[in-house]
C-alpha cells in the first residue's frame, strides 16, 4: 500500500548569502543617552515565557528596538549525565529534555545507539513508534496550541485544548503506564506488548479528534481579535528561516516546503500518506496554521498505523538479540543462558560499536538531532541533542524587531520552544 | 573523485554509518563553511557541536567512579575495552553538521581537530543561526571562536569556572554552597 507523499511546491533552494540577521538586537549607545528607551525584564518567571525564559527587552514608547534572550535557567547537564550512566539508562534521560514532545527525544536516542549498533528493528516495534510519535505530535501541538491562546486571552481554547490533551495522555498512560516521559522505546524496539484493547481507545480518540479540531477552527479562525494580534505580525522570511537554522513548523510557516518524515523519511514514513502543511507569510497566524493542519495530518498517520498494527496481534514487539535486550522474564527461572544475560546486561550493560553518528528526526518543533560518539564500552562518551527550541529562540530578535510589546508575547509563544529542551 | 576534495583546508574524508565525514584544516573552517553552502548547497546549518577527546581509550577519567570505559574502579574485572579504539590526532573535535534541503537531500559532517587553547573562526558570517550554537560550544567546552560577535557565556552564569562537559570537569566538582557546617 506504498502511496509516495505528494510534492506540489519546490523545497526551497535560496539563501546562500544571507544578509546579516541579529539573534539579538542590540540599542546603540546614542540612542541610549536619549533617555527614551527603558530597558524591562520579562521573565524569567513570566506566564508568557512558556518555563523560565528571561528577555531583557528595550521599549521605545511601546516599540521593542532591543531584545536579548538569556537562557540556562534549566539547565540541567543532561549530556553529562548520560555519559556518566550505561546506554540503556540514557533512555530514562533523554524524554525529560523536551518534556512537552518527550516520544521524540526517546525515538531519536533509540534509533541512534540502535544506528550504531546496526541494528534491525521488528515491524511492529517501528509502526508503534509512529503511532506514538505522532499522538505525541498532536499532544505537543496541543500545549502550544491551548497556551499561545490563552496568552492572547482567548482561555476557554485552554481548556479545551487540556481536554483532549488529557485523553491522549490517557493513551499513553495505558500503553506505557507513564502519562509522561513515557519510556516505552527501548533499544531494540518497545519496552512491552500493546496490550488489549488500546487499538480501540485509540480509534475513538482518532474519530473524535477532527471533530475537536473544527471546534478550535470555530473559535479561533473566524475571532477578530485572534486574527488582529496574529496576522502580519512577527514576520520571518524564508532566507532568514534558513540562515538562522530554523526548522519544522516555523520554517514550513515562513514557505519552505521541508518536513524530514517526507524528504528524509525514518522509522515507516515513506509507507504512509500524509500531507505537508506549508504556508508563506511566516507570521504568527501562519505559524499557528501549519500546526492546526498538521494535527489533522498526525491523525490521518496514527489511522493509518493503527490499521497496521491491527494486523500484526502476536508478532514480536523487540528484537531477540540477547546480547542487548534483556531475556523474557519468565525465562530467568528456567535457563541458564538468560539468567547470565540479564546479569550482564543489568550491571554493565551492553556494549556499542566504536564510531560516532548523527540522527535527526522531524519533532512536533522541527528537527531534533542526536549525536552519540561510542568508544566501543557500556556508556557513551559524549552525546548532544540537537535541540529544535534552541534554534527557534534564535529567530526572536528577527521576529520581534520593531513590534509592539504586546506582541512580543504572541511571538515567543508562536515560535514555541520549550525551555527544557533550550537548556537541557 | 569526491567534490569535497575542492574545499578549502581539506583534509580527508571517510564514511561510517552511513554518513560522510570530512575533515578540514583548523585555519580554514569558515572558507570550507562557505564553499560547503555556495558550491554544494548545504543551506542549513544543522549543528554545531564538540567532543573532548581526553583519555580515549585508557581505562579510568578524571578520578571519578564508574568511568566511561569502564564499569568501576573498584571492581577492575568489568574495566577496559576488548578492543582499543582508534587513537585521535588531538583533543577536541569540532564537528559541523550540515543539511542540503532539495530534492535529493543529503548530509555531511565537517569535522576539525584542536588542542586545549586553540581557536577557530566563526562561522556566525556564514550561517547567523551559529550564534547560540557556537557559544554553548564555548561554555561548555571551553573553544574560543574568533570573530563571534559576543562570545559569553550561555548556558552557565557568567561568572562560572570551568567547562563543564570537558572529560576533567568533575561530576559532583561543584561546591555545595550550604553545607551543615554554615
Amino acid at each position: 500500500m506504498a502511496v509516495a507523499p505528494d510534492r506540489k511546491t519546490a523545497i526551497y533552494e535560496g539563501s546562500r548569502i544571507p544578509k546579516p540577521i541579529p539573534t539579538a538586537l542590540v540599542v546603540p549607545q546614542e540612542r541610549l543617552d536619549t533617555g527614551d528607551i527603558m530597558q524591562i525584564n520579562f521573565g524569567p518567571n513570566h506566564p508568557s515565557t512558556h518555563g523560565v525564559l528571561r528577555l531583557i527587552v528595550d521599549l521605545d514608547g511601546e516599540e521593542v528596538v532591543g531584545i536579548e534572550a538569556v537562557i540556562g535557567y534549566l539547565h540541567t547537564g543532561f549530556e553529562k549525565s548520560m555519559e556518566q550512566k550505561t546506554w540503556w539508562k540514557g533512555v530514562t534521560y533523554s524524554p525529560r529534555i523536551d518534556y512537552v514532545g518527550y516520544q521524540s527525544n526517546e525515538l531519536v536516542y533509540v534509533l541512534a545507539v540502535e544506528k550504531l549498533l546496526g541494528m534491525e528493528v521488528p515491524e511492529k516495534a517501528t509502526w508503534m513508534r509512529m503511532l506514538l510519535a505522532e499522538l505525541n505530535r498532536i499532544h505537543s501541538h496541543l500545549v502550544f496550541l491551548g497556551t499561545s491562546a490563552l496568552e492572547l486571552g482567548a482561555i476557554s481554547m485552554f481548556w479545551y485544548c487540556f481536554r483532549e490533551r488529557d485523553l491522549i495522555l490517557d493513551l499513553f498512560e495505558m500503553v506505557t503506564g507513564q502519562r509522561m516521559h513515557t519510556r516505552y522505546f527501548q533499544i531494540g524496539g518497545l519496552a512491552e506488548d500493546i496490550p488489549e484493547g488500546f487499538y480501540d481507545e485509540c480509534r475513538t480518540f482518532i474519530e473524535w479528534m477532527p471533530k475537536a479540531l473544527d471546534d478550535y477552527l470555530a473559535l479561533l479562525d473566524r475571532n477578530e481579535i485572534w486574527l488582529e494580534r496574529t496576522q502580519g505580525i512577527g514576520r520571518l522570511s524564508a532566507d532568514d528561516a534558513i540562515a538562522l537554522s530554523q526548522s519544522g513548523p516555523n520554517l514550513r510557516a515562513s514557505g519552505v516546503d521541508w518536513d524530514l518524515r517526507r524528504d528524509q523519511p525514518y522509522l515507516a514514513y515513506d509507507q504512509v500518506d500524509f500531507r505537508v502543511p506549508v504556508y508563506g507569510n511566516g507570521d504568527v497566524y501562519d505559524r499557528y496554521r501549519v500546526r492546526m493542519d498538521e494535527m489533522r495530518e498526525s491523525t490521518r498517520i496514527v489511522d493509518q498505523c493503527l490499521r497496521r498494527l491491527e494486523r500484526m496481534k502476536g508478532r514480536p514487539w523487540i528484537t531477540d538479540d540477547r546480547k542487548v535486550v534483556l531475556p523474557p522474564r519468565e525465562e530467568l527461572h528456567t535457563s541458564m543462558e538468560s539468567l547470565i544475560h540479564h546479569f550482564k546486561l543489568v550491571t554493565e550493560g551492553f556494549r556499542v560499536p566504536e564510531g560516532e553518528v548523527y540522527v535527526t528526526i522531524e519533532s512536533p518543533r522541527g528537527e531534533q538531532g542526536c549525536y552519540i560518539v561510542s568508544e566501543g564500552g557500556p556508556k557513551p562518551w559524549r552525546i548532544h541533542f540537537r535541540a529544535p527550541s534552541f534554534a527557534a529562540l534564535e529567530a526572536t530578535a528577527a521576529c520581534a524587531n520593531g513590534s509592539l510589546v504586546a506582541d512580543l508575547i504572541a511571538i515567543v509563544g508562536s515560535l514555541d520552544a520549550v525551555m527544557g529542551d533550550v537548556d537541557r | 573523485m569526491s567534490e569535497w576534495r575542492n574545499a578549502p583546508g581539506y583534509v580527508s574524508e571517510r564514511e561510517a554509518f552511513g554518513e560522510l565525514t570530512v575533515t578540514i584544516e583548523r585555519e580554514h573552517v569558515r572558507a570550507a563553511c562557505e564553499f560547503a553552502r555556495d558550491e554544494l548547497g548545504f543551506n542549513l546549518l544543522s549543528d554545531i557541536v564538540a567532543t573532548d577527546y581526553l583519555g580515549w581509550g585508557r581505562p579510568g577519567v578524571s578520578g571519578y567512579i564508574g568511568t566511561a570505559s569502564g564499569r568501576d574502579i573498584n571492581f577492575p574485572s568489568t574495566q577496559g575495552l576488548q578492543t582499543l579504539p582508534e587513537l585521535k590526532p588531538k583533543r577536541f573535535t569540532l564537528s559541523y553538521h550540515l543539511l542540503a534541503m532539495r530534492r535529493d537531500p543529503a548530509r555531511v559532517r565537517l569535522q576539525t581537530w584542536l588542542d586545549d587553547g586553540e581557536s577557530v573562526d566563526s562561522v556566525v558570517p556564514v550561517w547567523p543561526g551559529a550564534d547560540f550554537y557556537e557559544r554553548e560550544q564555548f561554555d561548555m567546552m571551553g573553544i574560543a571562536f574568533d570573530g563571534h560577535p559576543y562570545l559569553k557565556r550561555l548556558l552557565m552564569d557568567d561568572d562560572w569556572e570551568g567547562h563543564p562537559l570537558r572529560k576533567d570537569y568533575p561530576i559532583g566538582g561543584e561546591p555545595v554552597r550550604f553545607s551543615e557546617a554554615e
